[in-house]
């Protein structure tokens, strides 16, 4: 048998968790990777249709958003077919709301994992949003149908797309981690968050495009940090415009969610195993 | 690895070390009983407050608690201990004593209220057989979900990976989902996983609770070779025997508290002590379902459910039936403190009759003469009909009692675990080679 060359020594005492908690995360990074490929892998088994449902969902609301905001309230697109303008905005909040909602269950589900093994649990409700890409790229694929069929073609900007993905989310971790950190306290929120999801479609411009808005609430409303990422994602794909100080304060939000999200959490992780 | 090595290995180092470990929980408990006389303003005053308290709760970001009233519960209390490398330390304790808290503490899962514990190594704990497997996932892949899980990286899960399928013997089922399993190859695959791991502490709650008797005999197997691989392992089970085969030393824990620490033998039988009061009569109302034992009442020849080696004890079984049970069989097993069967006694309707009709039954089973060696012991019950074969639950490990001799003071004969069972016996004595003396006659001698 091989001894390790150094035994590194653990000290567990009320409150010291904190001290080796970025380095285990960096060390159960396989774990991350393995969680995510299950989430993924499990997603769609036992269903009918299986992956199908990842288009039928995002089709369908687009279908009603171009009918409704499109045909019947005449809204603008800037330029681009009405559909596509809605399915762009579709992709990054689609990915957002499946990525809180799962998220937000997701340590309520693995209590099993919770309350038998250590590791970091950040892991947890991270990978479970990381496997809310699958429908993503899905609805990439799709989007890249449609643009063919549209003829619609991008300028450079998509290039930059990635970092709006990226964007994307980082935007859903902070607001994640929150509501799952909460929702192992009080289960209350299990309730809230279907409703929260409900009303940011509506609020956020997924079926409108934000330049309905009018100028002088512009930047109240990118307080929304949606708003933010949906523009960004138009203006990527469609060569919209875009109203870069409001960009620039959802950026921020995103940024201070993501702060106060990691904040909670670990503020809570200590307790997880006690209370799940 | 030999055993020469492995008690090389185990040092005078210390790898874990546990002082004054304390955890509590918050615990609620409601005043009295609010049904019949309250009244309706009282009951909304009630919920009002309970409210209210709960609203301040959130508030401050504590923990909801149920109940009017909030304790503070000790679930281990200043626990101090040492384990040194390659030591297998058992630790044993009723239900609610602590024993899961502590391992919960050590395996990092949560932290303690007070105290401090040091750890010198990498630690993976096994307290329950297929920690996140996936139902829908097949057996190759809940392998890997399982390792990493566990702490193992992709490397070392795929260099173990053969290894793994072979002990589990699940090779034919290996892409099927671990749904379609059998319960007995969903426990193999995950025990499997778990005893591949390779941590220098090794923590083990409770996994040979499951399983077949082959089965479990190849795990007990396994950890003996880890266990005599200079590996530190904590393990806790209820299993006496288990605990007495595999360590050397074990922790007694009782309410939160260490009782001893020592010789696991010692232990153990300090501990199956403690547990004989109040125990001796087995009762359990009837659920009306169908037979059942209600109730098991053994006589020993002194108080204190001590029987005097030699003297006459009985058993008496009371069973409730609603029917008659024909061709009835009843039996059970005197066995050891840590669960080894020592005597078998059976009686079938041919040979005592017994249960022809519906209602109420006391069968007396009298042992005239019990030649159980010095030691503690239980009983196990088994209880059916062998034509038609029917199976009723019977209770297992009831009934605590002492065996020991009172009256009878030997040199060099009553040590503890000398042996189970003492016969009857007649000696004689001859000399071959007389000599001036004279022959001597054959005598007789008794135990």
């Amino acid at each position: 048998m091989v001894l390790p060359q150094q035994m590194e020594t653990i000290v567990l005492e009320p409150g010291r968790a904190e001290k080796n908690y970025w380095r285990d995360l960096w060390r159960y990074r396989e774990l991350f990777q393995v969680l995510a490929w299950r989430d993924c892998a499990v997603r769609y088994k036992q269903t009918v249709l299986g992956v199908a449902w990842a288009v039928i969902r995002p089709v369908l609301a687009m279908a009603i958003f171009t009918v409704i905001f499109g045909r019947l309230a005449k809204l603008p697109s800037g330029g681009a077919p009405y559909a596509l303008m809605v399915f762009t905005g579709m992709l990054p909040w689609t990915f957002f709301s499946t990525a809180l909602s799962d998220a937000s269950n997701s340590l309520i589900s693995n209590t099993n994992l919770v309350s038998k093994v250590y590791f970091p649990r950040l892991i947890v409700p991270t990978a479970t949003i990381a496997a809310a890409f699958v429908d993503f790229f899905i609805g990439l694929l799709i989007l890249t149908g449609m643009m063919i069929w549209y003829r619609f073609l991008p300028s450079w900007q998509v290039l930059l797309l990635p970092v709006f993905i990226f964007l994307a989310f980082v935007a859903s971790v902070g607001p994640g981690l929150w509501i799952t950190a909460v929702n192992v306290k009080y289960r209350d929120f299990r309730y809230v968050i279907p409703f929260l999801v409900q009303f940011g479609l509506y609020v956020s411009p997924v079926g409108f495009s934000s330049s309905v808005v009018p100028q002088r609430w512009r930047l109240l409303y990118s307080l929304n940090p949606m708003v933010g990422i949906i523009d960004g994602f138009r203006w990527c794909i469609l060569r919209g415009q875009i109203y870069w100080p409001a960009f620039g304060l959802s950026t921020v939000v995103v940024g201070g969610f993501l702060w106060v999200g990691v904040r909670q959490f670990r503020k809570l992780e200590k307790t997880f195993a006690d209370l799940i | 690895m030999s055993q020469e090595i492995a008690i090389q290995m185990q040092s005078n180092e210390v790898v874990i070390t546990a002082e004054s470990l304390s955890k509590s929980y918050l615990i609620g408990h409601e005043i009295g009983n609010h049904r019949g006389q309250e009244s309706f303003r009282e009951a909304v005053g009630r919920h009002a407050r309970t409210f209210v308290r709960a609203a301040v709760n959130v508030a401050h970001g504590r923990q909801i608690i149920r109940g009017e009233e909030v304790e503070e519960f000790w679930a281990l209390n200043d626990v101090s201990f040492e384990v040194k490398r390659g030591e297998v330390l058992g630790v044993i304790g009723r239900n609610g004593a602590g024993k899961s808290t502590l391992l919960k503490i050590l395996s990092r899962i949560t932290e303690p209220t007070k105290g401090r514990a040091t750890i010198k190594g990498r630690v993976a704990s096994l307290l329950e057989v297929g920690t996140g497997f996936h139902q829908d996932l097949t057996g190759r892949e809940n392998i890997y979900l399982n390792g990493a899980i566990l702490g193992m990286s992709k490397a070392e899960i795929k260099a173990k990976f053969d290894e793994i399928v072979d002990f589990a013997e699940v090779e034919k089922f290996l892409d099927t989902p671990v749904k379609h399993y059998s319960s007995g190859m969903y426990v193999r695959l995950a025990f499997a996983v778990a005893a591949h791991l390779e941590p220098e502490i090794l923590i083990i709650d409770e996994v040979l609770a499951v399983g077949d008797v082959v089965f479990q005999k190849k795990c007990l197997g396994k950890m003996q070779s880890v266990a005599s691989s200079g590996r530190t392992v904590l393990f806790v089970s209820h299993n006496m025997q288990t605990v007495a085969g595999l360590t050397e030393r074990t922790l007694l824990l009782k309410a939160g508290r260490v009782v001893a620490v020592g010789r696991s033998t010692e232990i153990i039988d300090q501990y199956l002590g403690d547990l004989a009061p109040g125990d001796a009569v087995y009762k359990k109302a009837a659920s009306g379902g169908g037979p059942e034992i209600t109730r098991v009442e053994l006589h020993t020849s002194n108080p204190g459910h001590l029987q005097q080696f030699g003297k006459s004890m009985t058993v008496d079984v009371e069973i409730q039936t609603p029917e008659p049970v024909p061709n009835a069989a009843i039996s059970f097993q005197i066995t050891t403190g840590s669960h080894q069967p020592v005597l078998h006694v059976l009686n079938l309707d041919s040979e005592v009759p017994m249960l022809r009709s519906g209602g109420t039954h006391v069968l007396s089973c009298r042992f005239p003469k019990l030649r159980l060696y010095p030691g503690f012991y239980q009983l196990d019950f088994a209880f059916g009909a062998s034509h038609p074969r029917r199976v009723f639950e019977g209770p297992h490990q009831i009934c605590p009692f002492e065996v020991a001799v009172l009256d009878e003071i030997r040199e060099f004969y009553w040590y503890p675990n000398n042996a189970l069972y003492v016969e009857e016996v007649e000696w004689t004595s001859q000399c071959l080679d007389p000599r001036a003396e004279g022959r001597h006659s054959v005598v007789p001698a008794s135990t």
